[in-house]
């Protein structure tokens, strides 16, 4: 199994245990994966909302990397954004003739081109779920997930819009359970499995951010969850990164950690947290996974305090003024 | 094919301007859209009544909607719309021509696709550090002390990069976008 690899921008640093995950899951799994040669950002959601003919040459550029010299012809991308945006400029130059005739025209003035249909964009989750197969899966778990409650969340643009999403239900899709499944791991039936973390929208509207992060924190606390599964870094970032500000906004104390699919996969076939990058979440799963019998490296403490003794200075006198 | 209308220069515009936006004629006025989605009370209008005033050729009022703004893609109209009209696609163009036309009000969500693709068009990657630090300056000053947890989280475990990666070929993007911007001006 051969696969062009297509990490984008998030897997480089913030979602970097994604990329580990992916990357010691898919060789152990027996998968090939050739990274696209000097890909370039697929501009997520802006820059569509701002110049058509701009967005969609920078997300052809890196189709035309990805079949440049590689003879492969199938390119598995992680992240949700980066495979909606992939796998949409594919479908939609190849409809689109006056807009391909300018993508094309754009690509040329860089010595690049591409055939639209030429590339085969898949979603790592549907890569696995579909190419190795639950059988395979199951075959290679050592250390099952026993007794762990773990909520599938796939998200928005995995599922939708629906021309894409290899028959999936666009409401109600269960490749990720089915999954976490054959994983031993006992799967919440998360009513809040394709609604959407919001995207961007902490940092246009904390209120719309916020409530949409809520929504999907409290479903998974309301089915008594331990980690919510989750195969999008943007999602992560929202789920797990602004948790926190979350619950200040909303004066609550949800303490749900978010981890990706391909860690709880390793975990599963007996790979060692740490070569997972599981510690780099905000919202800690030491706890969690402690109930899976997996033992989480401690934090390196921070620099020691200098301890307090009889020499220290004392302290003001509180109240002020002369006594 | 659907019939034009000669009457509202508006519709034609919209219809053109996004993918498949030609479907856009058959809205039925059903409310699906509205009701699937999930930002939609803080929307100056849904996306049912949004329809309606392209349909009455009001283009100003439209275009200076918060609407398209608070969209967050993730496609549960789209899917939805019982005449498949690809909603979230004329979302983004509705967001292109008020950015083209300078005709929104709050500059929050336009600034921030600018600033995000400012790092990509310099250096081929997005910057996670760089677009945060530029858009709280400039929008929300006060929300950094809301995320500082997170931040010093972030830092500590190296999930944040303090440069933005550049791609070998930034010579040859530059140019594609370059003749991509052309070529979207003479349309």
């Amino acid at each position: 199994m051969k696969y062009s690899y297509f990490p984008g921008c998030s897997l480089e640093k913030n979602a970097a245990s994604y990329d580990v995950s992916t990357r010691a899951v898919a060789s152990r799994l027996g998968m090939q994966f050739t990274e696209v040669e000097d890909w370039n950002c697929c501009g997520a959601t802006e820059y569509v909302s701002l110049n058509l003919t701009a967005a969609y040459s920078l997300i052809a550029r890196n189709l035309a990397q990805a079949t440049k010299n590689t003879g492969l012809d199938q390119v598995v991308a992680p992240c949700s954004a980066c495979y909606l945006n992939l796998r949409k400029a594919d479908k939609v130059l190849g409809q689109d003739a006056r807009l391909a005739d300018r993508v094309g025209k754009a690509l040329a003035a860089g010595g690049l081109s591409y055939k639209p249909g030429s590339l085969h964009v898949r979603h790592l989750l549907d890569v696995l779920y579909q190419d190795v197969g639950l059988e395979a899966l199951t075959a290679a778990v050592t250390k099952p997930l026993t007794g762990l409650r773990v909520a599938p969340y796939f998200g928005c643009m995995i599922v939708r819009p629906s021309f894409h999403n290899g028959g999936e239900d666009p409401e109600y899709p269960t490749s990720l359970d089915k999954i976490l499944k054959a994983l031993g791991a006992e799967v919440v039936d998360y009513p809040m499995k394709a609604h959407c973390c919001g995207g961007h929208m902490t940092q246009i509207s904390e209120d719309t951010g916020f409530e949409m992060i809520r929504r999907l924190i409290k479903g998974a606390d309301d089915y008594q969850t331990d980690v919510i599964a989750t195969i999008c870094p943007m999602c992560q970032l929202n789920l797990d990164g602004f948790q926190g500000a979350m619950n200040r906004h909303f004066s609550t104390n949800y303490h749900i950690p978010v981890l990706y699919f391909t860690q709880l996969i390793g975990l599963a076939m007996g790979m060692a947290p740490k070569d997972m990058g599981i510690g780099d979440e905000i919202v800690s799963a030491a706890k969690a996974l402690a109930k899976i019998g997996t033992a989480v490296e401690p934090e390196p403490a921070g620099p020691a305090r200098r301890k307090k003794d009889d020499k220290s200075l004392p302290m003001p006198s509180r109240g002020g003024g002369v006594a | 094919m659907h019939r034009k209308s000669a009457s509202n220069p508006f519709l034609e515009e919209v219809a053109a301007t996004a993918p498949g936006g030609d479907a856009l004629r058959t809205c039925l006025q059903c409310g699906t859209c509205g009701g699937s989605c999930p930002s939609g009370p803080d929307m100056d209008h849904t996306p049912r009544m949004l329809f309606a005033m392209i349909n009455g050729g009001m283009r100003e009022q439209v275009l200076r909607s918060n609407t398209p703004w608070y969209c967050v893609s993730c496609y549960y109209c789209t899917v939805r719309c019982p005449k498949e009209i690809p909603i979230t696609e004329i979302m983004y163009a509705l967001k292109r021509l008020a950015v083209r036309d300078g005709l929104y009000d709050d500059t929050t969500a336009p600034d921030f696709s600018k600033t995000f693709i400012h790092w990509v068009e310099d250096y081929g990657r997005s910057f996670e550090l760089g677009l945060m630090g530029v858009h709280m300056i400039r929008h929300n000053p006060f929300g950094a002390f809301k995320i500082m947890d997170m931040g010093v989280g972030m830092v500590t475990k190296g999930r944040m990069g303090f440069a933005p990666t550049r791609i070998k070929a930034l010579d040859g993007l530059k140019r594609i976008l370059a003749k991509a911007k052309e070529l979207e001006a003479q349309t």
